[in-house]
């Protein structure tokens, strides 16, 4: 049972406490400041120089490039690969790099780190996870939903497994669109049962709700605004074209065997009229694409999913790309136009990864791959010198890496990783694991999180700096200890203060200090005076944690 | 999902009504609402200035607090007491709040369209129902928004002991979302520094020599108008040092008062809550959770109004003799009431059609009832004109509040939004 993989018997768990802390002790004694122990993932350097890769990837390039010698923009040169390698952890794992895996990285040969960080990151269940909870919020939104027939932890670790064997996407979503059967046993059941509305007289799942979920999460686009009345407003979308999608999910009901296809047809009253009709099932653009056959949610799911539909494609380009960059490259990330026009085109590359999107069969890894690939995601967020700095156009044309605040979750984790010399995953470390879900859930609370609001970009608030700079998570984390905290560990095992303020910087903000940084705080920590030189590495820790740098995707 | 509709079309049309000449009100306020406007009297007292939201976290029954049908089946046992008002009665757990019924409006006639919690919390907090594609904001951050001040050190937004679902900024901005302070010990959370003053100035200039690293070759407005990073750190350190801090603290006020609000965590609120108010705070929610009752309902409801009378009765006391009533609008409410039907584990379950709020102060009428349930508690029709709107209240509120509830503010989507699209009742205001 899936349960089990997450919540083990008791006896287990005793047995992995008491293995960890013993583990955790001998660990203390091996130095990880120069460990390079962890297990190297399957990686094919030669696999990303091949044509079938590079094209697309130079393609995306070309566009980009053209469109700022258009705009008369000077891209930002280069970020450095640590940079980079913090930008992917953030976005695929939620959590920045430990010490340990900079290391490891960092032994790669250059030019190839970005791509076996990548192979690093497939092979990491956090990975799976993270990339399964921030997918299911466009699914599913973060909602409890309906008591008892949802269980939204089992969808998303359902999707997790999916993502984890990198199944196709078009099937991913095929199994979404036409699940059956129990929420407990057929976990994707409850993409379907988190629509039921439990107050309303009507039994079984929402169609309204159903189709205005996959048209915007798979195809991105809003035809639910029509769902009351025709628009007026420039679309071309009547209302009978939401009703008549909303129809496919007719059928579908609840029976005491979960969601099953026996329902009654979909029935609306449209405005003006008396009587609800009897909708068809009739798709609102390209229908050439739709089966004639077969059950009506199965017919949708093939249309939805149709590799002519390029709506999906680009649906999904946009969403992977929000989620690497804290920024979609259409905005807002569940609406593209269906077309693009001369005076609305499309933005570079959006096209070249679609298409290279559907060529290589919905592969979710080669898409991430090739956008971690590209010049765009490469690019620095900064100028190298003060008089030049980026623009906000530089921003609006990604001729410069985009700042996006971390979610909260994101914070939490980095607090937690920073203050670990290993990386902290779901394998290893369960004792960590525990003590972080506890402390995540208290922190996301406090430092707010946006739920659906994915990339909707603002500045930071007054109980984040002072949960930041008071709180107990962080004051827990810095603070001298020696078995638990990579600040206490870093200081009692580095040879010199220059190596000590290295591996801290290296651990919080995933580079190395200016020269200036580390003149300062080598100082800082020789300096006779009142306090310890625990104390001092704790506020060395306190300071890097509290910084811009630290809270922002950059 | 009732009107989710945005888009840069909406802009384009928007623009074009404005170049038109019709303006932006026009078009998503009928025009004869638009018109009627112009006869409203305008607010006959000086407007209120603050709001305090007593949170009735989980829908409290009506019928077992403000509107009482004592001997008919719906009651069950729950008998009515008289007021402070002649004929109007309420449920004997309130006898406290029942001598202060002079200095309420009572609306016995709530319609809302919304059964779930979450959903329904949104609703009653912000007056529009929830919406994919936005996030309104609750009334406190548009009485904060639409209300500045001369700079306060501590949060014009305040939530104490906040619920699952706190007030919030919504499209107004996270720097709306109510300040949360968990407990009711004086001490806000996170103000204190962990360490000793002279060891957090080292702190602070240690991190400003990272600041100055990551400066270094960007926009020299970035903090001030994106991030917001070292501004907000500016304005976090000088709440933590600020005198107005003492306003969280009730052990100033005198024995006899803190013990008239009642020893519970709620009364405590409250008491902060006046302190708040009167150092200079906009809003301030205080939450009582316990009123979701499916099963035992009058037994739980006899703990929760004996945490709920005290405290109430002696706010709407207390801001009157600090003379802060006329200048604060005080609503107890809830998400939704609960059905008439007693189910079968004795309690009552969620119920839109037909519930109370309580307001008071800040020019609402006092010892005013509106509306009624009928003694078979059956659904309020939503079209009956007694019929009050969960939207109708904020429009109200904020116009007493001297808030232009119809002004359009473009949300980040770039869809405009009126503040309120509800109706002033006039009849609750004096």
């Amino acid at each position: 049972m899936p349960s089990e993989k997450i919540a083990p018997p008791l006896w287990q768990r005793n047995l992995l406490f008491a293995g960890v802390c013993v583990a955790g002790a001998g660990a203390v004694i091996f130095n990880l400041l120069t460990s390079d122990t962890m297990s190297a993932p399957k990686h094919q350097a030669s696999r990303y120089e091949k044509p079938s890769f590079r094209t697309t990837v130079d393609l995306v390039d070309e566009q980009f490039a053209a469109d700022w010698e258009k705009a008369g923009l000077e891209p930002t040169p280069p970020a450095d690969e640590l940079t980079q390698i913090r930008r992917l952890s953030l976005g695929l794992t939620g959590t920045i790099p430990s010490l340990q895996e900079i290391r490891a990285v960092e032994a790669q040969p250059e030019g190839e780190r970005i791509q076996w960080w990548l192979s690093h990151l497939f092979e990491d269940r956090r990975t799976s996870e993270y990339l399964a909870e921030r997918f299911a919020r466009a699914y599913v939104g973060v909602e409890n939903g309906p008591f008892l027939i949802y269980r939204r932890r089992r969808f998303v670790s359902w999707l997790a497994d999916e993502f984890e064997a990198n199944r196709p996407y078009d099937k991913i979503v095929r199994s979404l669109i036409t699940a059956e059967g129990l929420w407990t046993n057929n976990p994707e059941v409850n993409f379907v049962t988190v629509t039921v509305d439990q107050n309303e007289d009507k039994k079984g799942p929402n169609e309204v709700k159903l189709a205005a979920r996959v048209t915007r999460a798979f195809l991105g686009v809003r035809i639910d605004c029509v769902q009351c009345h025709d628009d007026h407003l420039g679309d071309d979308w009547l209302q009978q074209d939401f009703h008549q999608l909303a129809s496919f999910f007719g059928e579908a009901d609840m029976a005491i065997s979960g969601i099953r296809e026996t329902g009654k047809p979909y029935e609306f009253k449209y405005r003006r009229q008396r009587e609800p009709v009897k909708v068809p099932t009739i798709v609102p653009f390209q229908p050439e694409l739709l089966p004639e056959r077969g059950r009506p949610r199965h017919r949708l799911a093939r249309w939805v999913t149709h590799k002519e539909n390029r709506a999906f494609a680009r649906a999904t380009v946009n969403r992977v790309w929000a989620l690497m960059f804290g920024r979609p490259l259409v905005e807002p990330v569940d609406e593209i136009p269906l077309e693009d026009t001369p005076e609305n085109p499309y933005p570079p590359g959006l096209e070249i990864l679609a298409d290279d999107f559907i060529i290589y069969n919905f592969n979710l890894q080669r898409l991430i791959r090739i956008i971690a690939a590209t010049r765009a995601f490469g690019l620095d967020s900064k100028m190298p010198d003060d008089r030049t700095p980026p623009t906000l156009e530089h921003d609006q044309h990604w001729a410069a890496f985009p700042l996006s605040r971390l979610r909260p979750e994101q914070v939490a984790g980095s607090i937690i990783q920073a203050a670990s010399l290993t990386a902290i995953d779901a394998d290893s470390h369960i004792i960590f694991q525990l003590n972080r879900s506890i402390q995540l859930g208290e922190f996301i609370k406090r430092y707010g999180d946006i739920g659906e609001d994915e990339f909707y970009i603002q500045g930071g608030t007054i109980p984040q700096r002072l949960l930041m700079m008071n709180g107990n998570l962080v004051h827990e984390r810095i603070k001298n200890d020696l078995v638990a905290n990579a600040a206490s560990r870093i200081l009692a095992t580095a040879p010199n203060d220059a190596k000590v303020v290295e591996a801290t910087y290296l651990a919080v903000l995933s580079r190395r200090p200016s020269a200036e940084e580390a003149a300062y705080f080598v100082r800082a920590l020789s300096q006779k005076g009142l306090l310890s030189r625990k104390a001092k590495q704790a506020d060395l820790y306190w300071a890097l944690i509290n910084s811009t740098e630290f809270s922002w995707n950059h | 999902m009732n009107n989710p509709c945005n888009s840069a079309s909406h802009i384009t049309r928007r623009t074009m009504l404005q170049t038109t000449g019709l303006g932006g009100l026009a078009w998503l306020t009928p025009v004869a609402h638009w018109l009627g406007r112009a006869q409203e009297k305008a607010s006959a007292h000086a407007p209120a200035k603050s709001v305090i939201m007593l949170w009735m976290a989980g829908g409290p029954s009506q019928l077992e607090t403000f509107d009482p049908h004592e001997g008919e089946k719906i009651a069950g046992d729950t008998r009515a007491i008289d007021t402070s008002v002649k004929g109007v009665q309420f449920a004997h757990g309130l006898p406290q709040v029942a001598k202060q019924m002079h200095e309420l409006t009572l609306v016995r006639s709530m319609v809302s369209k919304e059964g779930d919690h979450e959903r329904a919390t949104y609703n009653v907090k912000t007056g529009y129902r929830p919406d994919p594609t936005l996030v309104h904001p609750s009334i406190g951050a548009v009485v904060c928004h639409e209300l500045p001040d001369a700079e306060m050190d501590i949060p014009r937004h305040i939530s104490i002991l906040p619920g699952q679902w706190p007030a919030r900024g919504g499209y107004l901005g996270a720097q709306y979302d109510a300040f949360k302070v968990y407990n009711t010990n004086g001490r806000a959370g996170n103000i204190t520094a962990r360490v000793k003053p002279a060891r957090l100035d080292n702190r602070l200039e240690a991190l400003e020599q990272v600041e100055q690293s990551f400066a270094r070759g960007r926009r020299a407005d970035l903090d001030a108008k994106t991030t917001l990073h070292n501004a907000t750190i500016q304005k976090a350190l000088r709440m933590m040092s600020s005198k107005q801090l003492s306003a969280f603290d009730i052990t100033q006020a005198p024995t006899k008062t803190r013990a008239a609000f009642g020893d519970t965590n709620f009364g405590r609120g409250c008491l902060a809550a006046i302190q708040l108010i009167g150092a200079g705070v906009r809003c301030v929610e205080v939450t009582l959770n316990g009123w979701d009752t499916h099963a035992n309902n009058h037994e739980a409801h006899v703990t929760q109004n004996a945490i709920l009378d005290p405290a109430f009765a002696s706010l709407i006391r207390e801001l009157r003799t600090r003379k802060l009533l006329d200048q604060t609008i005080v609503i107890c409410a809830g998400e939704f009431g609960r059905t008439p039907k007693i189910n079968a584990a004795d309690g009552r379950d969620h119920w839109p059609t037909g519930f109370s709020i309580a307001l008071a102060g800040g020019g609402f009428r006092a010892g005013h009832v509106h509306g009624a349930t009928a003694a078979d508690g059956a659904k309020l029709d939503p079209l009956d004109k007694e019929s009050i709107h969960v939207a109708d209240i904020h429009t109200t509120v904020q116009h007493a509040l001297g808030i232009d509830y119809a002004k359009e503010l473009m949300t980040p989507i770039g869809r405009p939004m009126a503040l309120s699209d509800g109706r002033v009742i006039q009849t609750l205001l004096k």
